[in-house]
């Protein structure tokens, strides 16, 4: 029988399709796994935002993996309480984002509040190290990245923002 | 369905997913890219959130229902937004505007309903509110902008405040359905909103209105004549085509 840390394992190529270096175990957004029986598996995983198109897809492939390790009844259940934190995030996934061209998320930390030009947290540029970068756009290409521009070596890039 | 919590949820929903749909109508049309692409950035999370409400509204309905029927099958009569959100966008100004008061509205109602004993409805509010963070900051800074900025960008907003003012006080009414509470004060809400809204005009240089009468009826499914619109393009794919599928 295929038990939880065979499964565990499995997610570890399971990528996240709008970052394809990142496992969704990187992302830190698989929360539980259940095996049942020989048949029956249950994974809770919880979205990164409410509206990010991803999730139906992780979900599938999810689905997937596990209907080729020979369970036939796999449900994959979402949740929204604890709600998804970057700080979730593992170290390696932090690398591998970085290697990538994109900005990891700082620690979560006190500018996450409602209140209007607040000094931004620095953001260390991934292709120069330079932190003297600075926000171009709090909004990016997905729900989960802000725009940033680096004043020295002049390249814009993607952060990956604290949530 | 006589349940206040299942109609409270389709309130919610629904202000979400309109406000959602007239956002992405900027989506190629924004001033400049990066603010194009946040404020279709922001409608893909209130679609979200209409999204984790319908399929929690779904669930209390039973049957067949799912979160695609309640968006796409009710008509105008049954959905239950309130009536800033339907309004058109007018200027990007306006639109910037609408969404300041919408989500400082979210914003304080999330705070408190986070800690409702309807466990579902706290969990949304829970995700929901890390968002709702980011647009309130977003949209209170371009009022500011705006509002303190050229001549002409000032005269636009002060239209705007005079537009839209008289569509926020129903956001402070209680909806039969909203009776239960589930855990929000509403006039808790409605200083707070009040506070922030005073606040930020302020640094805007804006005034506020003096408007005291306020529209209603959204809320209770009596809407203006721009919210049909808005469905029949939403809607006529699954109206057309029933039950089609990607
Ligand atoms: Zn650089």
């Amino acid at each position: 029988m295929v038990n939880e840390a065979t499964i565990w394992k499995l997610f570890e190529n399971i990528f996240d399709p709008e970052v394809p270096v990142l496992s969704i175990l990187d992302l830190g957004i698989v929360r539980e796994v259940h095996v049942k029986s020989k048949q029956e598996v249950e994974v809770v995983i919880t979205p990164t935002y409410s509206g990010c198109p991803a999730m139906d897809v992780i979900g599938m492939s999810i689905r997937m993996a596990l209907l080729q390790e020979g369970f036939t009844q796999v449900q994959v259940k979402q949740v929204l309480s604890p709600a998804w934190t970057t700080d979730w995030m593992s170290e390696s996934g932090k690398q591998k984002l970085k290697a990538y061209g994109i900005a990891p998320p700082n620690h979560k930390q006190l500018v996450c509040t409602p209140d209007a030009f607040q000094e931004e947290e620095a953001v260390q540029c991934p292709h120069c190290g330079s932190y003297h970068t600075q926000l171009v756009s709090r909004f990016g290409s997905t729900a989960c990245k802000a725009l940033y521009q680096c004043n020295d070596c002049q390249e814009p890039f993607d952060y990956f923002k604290c949530h | 369905m006589h349940d206040p919590l299942f109609h409270y949820c389709l309130f919610l929903a629904d202000s979400a997913l309109i406000l959602g749909h007239r956002n992405s109508e900027w989506c190629g049309h924004g001033p400049v890219l990066e603010q194009d692409i946040a404020l279709t950035n922001i409608a893909l999370d209130l679609i979200g959130q209409a999204r984790n409400l319908y399929q929690y509204a779904a669930s209390i309905q039973g049957g067949d229902a799912t979160e695609d029927t309640l968006a796409y099958l009710r008509d105008e009569r049954a959905y239950k937004n309130c009536l800033l959100v339907e309004l058109p966008n007018g200027h990007w100004g306006q639109t910037v505007l609408r969404q300041f008061f919408f989500s400082t509205y979210q914003y304080y109602l999330f705070q408190q309903l986070i800690n409702s004993t309807d466990v579902q409805l706290a969990a949304i509010a829970e995700k929901s509110l890390k968002e709702v963070t980011y647009h309130v900051r977003w949209s209170s800074e371009w009022v500011i902008r705006l509002g303190d900025g050229t001549e002409e960008s000032k005269q636009k907003m002060e239209e705007a405040v005079d537009n839209l003012w008289s569509y926020t006080g129903e956001l402070f009414v209680p909806a039969a359905y909203e009776t239960p509470g589930f855990g929000v004060d509403l006039n808790v809400v409605q200083m707070q909103w009040q506070q922030k809204v005073a606040a930020i005009l302020d640094e805007a240089t804006l005034a506020l209105s003096q408007q005291g009468w306020m529209q209603k009826g959204g809320k209770e499914g009596t809407h203006t004549e721009h919210l049909g619109y808005i469905l029949a393009e939403m809607q006529s794919l699954q109206r057309t085509y029933p039950g089609a599928r990607w």
